[in-house]
């Protein structure tokens, strides 16, 4: 286990990737990449009384499944690493509380998937644990309750405004697993960053300064350039915040090839599915990247991926109070196997 | 590598440029004629009210009480969201709109249950136009009264 440059770990024994689910809702389920996920809802309240249990359950689903493919069960898991949107990241702590298992509860807002596989990758690596279920979810209708306005509310959002998605990615890091299994090489820790946005509704802007700050600190600190890459994913930026970023780029004289930066936000619908400026939520990368990321990685398209999640840290409270957005981005460098 | 490669005034700016505008006219046509729609209908109904002979007092109040029942059960069948998004002020400015922040709530915090849920959320979004609607309408009273007082 070792650190290079401020904020990068490199794992000296990368842990593996040994199962991964995909969960998303129905609005996402007609989206385009609708054939790369594992489990496609059509009742986005999962016969739950509440949408906050509704989210729990589908993390406790994702968790399951992920857990079959691996032929374990929950007492053989070490600890789940998990957070989501809600006040008190209760979803995960729901689901954490039917599984059973030794729990790190997460915030990151839509980046806190990442921000699971950066900690988890380094207790496996630091040889603190030997599997971690490491997993992020959102839910439309959980998030909108909590952050904007309530559900029948007839209201119009403005162009910039992101669709929060009701989805769920969870993967199985594992110390021994087999040698074809996905490799955790690295992760960057980001630091919170903060372009004096006050638009609630214009996440993608707050954040792109957040993920290029991270994106050039991972290449600072490894040497890297992003030719070294096969893709680097955001998520979830949005049409303007992927805009944004480009720009960055390229006033911050940092190489990056425009076929090279996906964001998962963009990926998750369609333009005709009116997102507006696209998917959002701790589910969307998280998804996105265990359905579609990830199996093109490991199909042997893609060799060495970048996903870097980024999240707008605002709070109801703040927002209200007139507070500029705090944003912040981690980074995860997955490479195939052998 | 540039780790600040812009200023915040020069960020703000570039935000502005690259953030495509709302589309004003859109949605002014929309609201003009979806809000004209609802304006009708609330024409037709006094103009029924008072074929019922109700009086030039109690067709107006009749015809809130039909409009708020509309807006109301638009909002529970989910279909007042569906107008609000494409129409905008055109749904949101008549009764229809305000019954529709008064009912939007009520179905949203029903399983927080009926006083802490309900009961407290209900004006969360009714509650500005309330405070701030019956305060106007005190100090415009106040300012009729005097005016009447002294210039009259």
């Amino acid at each position: 286990m070792s650190r290079v440059g401020r904020q990068t770990f490199v794992y000296d024994h990368p842990p593996r990737i040994a199962a991964r689910t995909s969960i998303v809702g129905p609005k996402e389920a007609k989206g385009p990449l609708s054939d790369q996920f594992d489990i496609l809802l059509d009742d986005d309240l999962l016969g739950m009384k509440s949408w906050e249990l509704a989210e729990g359950e589908m993390v406790r689903r994702a968790v399951d499944h992920t857990l079959k493919q691996a032929s374990l069960r929950p007492e053989d898991v070490e600890v789940m690493i998990s957070g989501d949107l809600n006040n008190q990241i209760i979803a995960s702590s729901f689901a954490a509380r039917a599984l059973g298992i030794p729990f790190f509860g997460q915030y990151g807002a839509c980046s806190t998937f990442v921000q699971s596989l950066v900690l988890g990758g380094a207790l496996l690596s630091g040889g603190f644990l030997n599997n971690a279920i490491c997993c992020a979810s959102s839910h439309f209708c959980t998030a909108e309750r909590q952050f904007r306005m309530p559900l029948e509310m007839g209201t119009q959002r403005p162009p910039q405004a992101s669709w929060t998605s009701t989805a769920c990615g969870c993967a199985l890091l594992t110390a021994n697993a087999q040698p074809q299994d996905l490799k955790v090489c690295s992760g960057t820790v980001g630091r919170v960053v903060d372009q004096q946005i006050k638009d609630a509704n214009h996440m993608g802007a707050a954040m792109a300064p957040a993920v290029y700050d991270t994106i050039v600190a991972h290449l600072e600190d490894t040497g890297r350039s992003a030719n070294d890459y096969d893709l680097i994913a955001t998520g979830d930026l949005g049409w303007i915040g992927r805009n944004l970023l480009m720009e960055l780029f390229k006033r911050g004289g940092v190489e990056m090839p425009d076929g090279k930066l996906i964001d998962c936000g963009n990926s998750l619908f369609s333009q005709e599915q009116d997102p507006h400026a696209g998917g959002s939520g701790c589910g969307c990368v998280a998804a996105v990247s265990c359905g579609w990321l990830l199996r093109r990685v490991e199909s042997g398209e893609l060799r060495r991926i970048l996903i870097a999640g980024s999240g707008a840290m605002l709070s109801p409270t703040s927002t209200l109070q007139g507070e500029t957005i705090p944003s912040i981005s981690y980074a995860i460098c997955i490479e195939g196997g052998a | 590598m540039d780790r600040q490669p812009i200023s915040p005034e020069g960020y703000s700016k570039l935000v502005s440029k690259m953030t495509p505008p709302s589309r004003h006219l859109r949605g002014c046509v929309r609201a003009f004629w979806v809000g004209g729609v609802i304006c009708c209908i609330g024409q037709a109904l006094t103009l029924l009210g008072e074929a019922l002979h109700l009086t030039e007092l109690t067709a107006p109040m009749f015809t809130s009480v039909v409009l708020i029942f509309l807006g109301t059960t638009l909002t529970g069948i989910g279909v007042y969201d569906q107008i609000g998004r494409y129409a905008g002020a055109g749904s949101i400015v008549p009764i229809t709109g305000f019954a529709n922040s008064v009912a939007a709530p009520a179905i949203e915090y029903r399983r927080e249950g009926m006083v802490m849920g309900v009961g407290a959320r209900i004006f969360q979004l009714a509650g500005p136009v309330l405070a701030y609607g019956i305060t106007s309408s005190m100090l415009v009273g106040v300012l009729y009264w005097i005016a009447r007082m002294w210039f009259l």
